[in-house]
């Protein structure tokens, strides 16, 4: 058990850091520290090509689709240093960490060829059509059909909370491409150009304010016969498994984009006297340990090489970050005072701590609930019985 | 970064767990609680048979050469069964400061004696202790298993001190303690004689670390227990009609003992490799996962409890054993609001 980096390591994070460091001190300055998941869209995508020219990209991918093969060690690193370098966060990473990884692990040869450098370059920007209006923690009951007319697929039906599908090229969705089929039997997982006449995207406006995701309607939308991932109606195998990439080296850089929001709520309680308060200064300190936490737990995943065993730091990692920044929101609103609730913008636009107190509160929801996911670690981390189901 | 026991400590906690389970059983460690809160015959096995005691002591204090990761891994195995033993005032707090700050004589004279099994030693803090030369003058109602010691590690925050039980000026009474496992003594010292350990900062430290290590990784094993028994319970328990573990409002109190214990056992494993690679974070690593671990094994034993029904509350069950051990971990070296003070202070600096 080590968890100090080598010396080579050591100088692969100076290599990492000198270049993020000196893209956010040139070309790229004007998006340095950009935190809203939809602000400056055009430059982060310029920004995705630049990576990709530097193949700084996906660098754990094998080097043939675009990547470099790195170690663990190094990902780690590359996620730490990219985010601690205020570079803001992947335009693309529904199609680097979960796009990409779903293709390389199940697609064909053909269909790694036909996304995966263009992924790997941003050139193809993806997003996620999973959740339904009446199918959201409940995946198996989607009811978005696909039938098979000549050499196409045609889709119909509406997907909702799809992050960033007005500014993508492609999107995969689950669907049910037999009729009559109930719960995960015959569904497929289908790639789908956005670009057409069937596909209509609505902006949906959230409690922050910002509009990051969209309902969106299919109706005779179409894609090529080949560009299901898997089998016709092994869809529910491949998005599991594709759930699975979920929570791989990322949430590291995530943790770091934490760590600058403690930072803040840190410096503002020094400078407004919260941090005096005894009872501040005890959740401040709970805060930085359940952060130095996360890290750990996130490389005691990462370091796991059984993979066959059920890894309780993995099956508990959604909802212990996911509460932890909620209280990281509300924490931020006690050390602000009444002065976090005027914003300075004549637009209803939010600074970081409010916009976090805000936007953290879908955290527990996104990504299976907090209480999908105690159902998760108490069914499969624990063996205990499932909850007897109500007819379909 | 290789964040996963290597085959070697994996092969410990086999050992280790396998040791515990068959040895430290419900039966004897009421036995032991009965008297004096040593399960002797499970002492002398684990120090001289399974030869773990040198754990986390240097080699050339006659200790094993391994670090505190194995140290953690065997402290673990034995708060999961609220082992009735003197390792922690014994190996932990009094053998970590006599090799970290005695002299060459003192660590020839008492580890060995430590490490085998053969004495036992508590830990006696006092703030206020009266230091006259070598003769001490001074005394704690809180020494681990102090009525059973041999020896006396003294300790005032600043110096540390060897006092022998059998010196003259030292006077010992057994105390009713709550957890029967690890019963306190009043030590009261009168112009006793003491043997001042010539290091007296790097044995603080050693052994201050070492027992937050120790606590935490105890508290994890405990906790990991309660968890694994109170989820054997909800399977086999039927009510209305259904194994109780099939109750939302049932498992996801489970599975939140869970969530917390898998931040407890990152906690313990960050610790205990931050100290032993001299990590620029460990002091805060200490702080952290005393409080964190103990605050989770008290939360677990108290769920171990409820989640139990009527049975749970009974002197017969063993939910009360782990409920005490718990309580006593929580408080000992120091409440988790004081460590999280500790670490507000490392970012924020002393209150104004």
């Amino acid at each position: 058990m080590k968890l100090g980096f080598s010396p080579a390591d050591e100088l692969f994070r100076q290599e990492c850091a000198d270049w993020l460091n000196g893209q956010m001190a040139g070309e790229f300055r004007d998006i340095k520290g950009v935190t809203k998941l939809t602000g400056s869209p055009e430059r982060r995508k310029e920004w995705e090509r630049q990576l990709a020219a530097h193949r700084w990209s996906c660098i754990g991918w094998p080097v043939e689709w675009g990547g470099r093969d790195a170690t663990l060690a190094q990902q780690v690193i590359f996620a730490e240093e990219y985010a601690r370098a205020g570079v803001p966060g992947r335009v693309n990473h529904i199609g680097i960490e979960l796009a990409g990884p779903t293709i390389l692990t199940f697609g064909t040869q053909e269909q790694k060829q036909r996304f995966l450098p263009d992924i790997a370059a941003g050139r193809t920007i993806f997003c996620q059509g999973f959740s339904e209006p009446n199918a959201g923690s409940d995946l198996a009951s989607v009811r978005t059909k696909a039938r098979l007319e000549g050499d196409e697929w045609v889709v119909n039906g509406q997907k909702i909370w799809t992050s960033l599908a007005h500014i993508s090229d492609w999107i995969f969705v689950i669907t049910r491409t037999r009729e009559g089929s109930q719960g995960p039997k015959g569904l497929t997982f289908l790639m789908m150009p956005i670009d057409q006449p069937g596909i209509d995207i609505r902006g949906i406006r959230q409690i922050n304010g910002d509009a990051e995701f969209n309902e969106t309607f299919f109706t005779d939308a179409r894609c090529p016969a080949d560009s299901l991932i898997g089998a016709e109606g092994d869809g529910w195998r491949i998005a599991m498994g594709l759930l699975a990439f979920e929570r791989g080296v990322s949430t590291l850089g995530q943790q770091m984009g934490f760590r600058n929001e403690l930072d803040e709520i840190i410096a503002a309680a020094k400078a407004n006297g919260a941090a005096n308060d005894p009872l501040i200064r005890q959740r401040i300190a709970k805060a930085e340990i359940g952060l130095r936490l996360m890290r750990y737990g996130a490389l005691r995943m990462l370091s796991q090489t059984d993979h066959s065993k059920i890894d309780g730091a993995a099956l508990t990692y959604k909802i212990q970050w996911a509460s932890w920044r909620r209280n990281l929101g509300e924490l931020a609103m006690d050390v602000l005072g009444q002065g976090g609730e005027i914003g300075d913008q004549a637009d209803y636009e939010w600074d970081t701590l409010p916009n976090l107190f805000l936007f953290s509160r879908s955290d527990t929801i996104y990504g299976g609930t907090n209480q999908i996911q105690r159902n998760l670690i108490a069914e499969r981390g624990l063996g205990l019985p499932r909850e007897p189901r109500g007819a379909a | 970064m290789e964040f996963a026991f290597t085959d070697e400590q994996q092969m410990i906690a086999e050992t280790a767990r396998a040791f515990f389970t068959e040895h430290a059983t419900s039966a004897r460690t009421r036995q032991a609680m009965a008297g004096d809160g040593i399960d002797r015959a499970l002492w002398r096995a684990f120090c001289q048979e399974l030869g773990l005691s040198g754990i986390g002591l240097p080699e050339s204090a006659g200790g094993a050469g391994l670090g505190m990761v194995e140290l953690a891994i065997v402290a673990e195995a034995a708060g999961a069964q609220v082992a009735a033993l003197p390792m922690l005032g014994s190996l932990v707090q009094a053998g970590q400061a006599i090799a970290a700050g005695g002299s060459d004589a003192q660590r020839t004279t008492w580890l060995p004696a430590l490490l085998s099994g053969d004495q036992i030693a508590g830990h006696l803090a006092d703030g206020t202790l009266n230091a006259a030369g070598d003769r001490l003058t001074g005394g704690s109602r809180f020494v681990t298993h102090g009525a059973s010691a041999d020896l006396f590690l003294v300790t005032d925050g600043q110096r540390a001190w060897i006092v022998r039980a059998d010196a003259p000026g030292v006077a010992v009474t057994a105390q009713t303690s709550m957890d029967q496992t690890r019963p306190m003594a009043h030590i009261v010292l009168t112009d006793a004689p003491g043997e001042a350990l010539p290091d007296p900062a790097a044995a603080l430290i050693a052994a201050h670390r070492a027992a937050c290590i120790a606590i935490a990784a105890e508290a994890l094993g405990g906790a990991q227990a309660c968890l694994d028994r109170t989820v054997a319970y909800a399977q086999e328990r039927v009510q209305f009609g259904r194994q109780i573990g099939s109750f939302q409002a049932y498992k996801h109190r489970l599975a939140d003992m869970m969530i917390e214990i898998e931040q407890a056992r990152s906690a313990v494993y960050w610790v205990a490799c931050a100290v032993d690679e001299g990590a620029d974070d460990a002091p805060l690593a200490i702080h952290a996962a005393k409080s964190f671990g103990a605050d989770t094994y008290f939360r677990c034993a108290g769920d171990m409890i409820q989640l139990h029904g009527g049975i749970g509350f009974t002197w017969e069950h063993d939910a009360h054993l782990f409920f005490k051990r718990a309580r006593s971990l929580q408080t000992m070296l120091g409440n988790g609001n004081g460590h999280r003070e500790a670490i507000a202070t490392m970012i924020l600096g002393e209150a104004a």
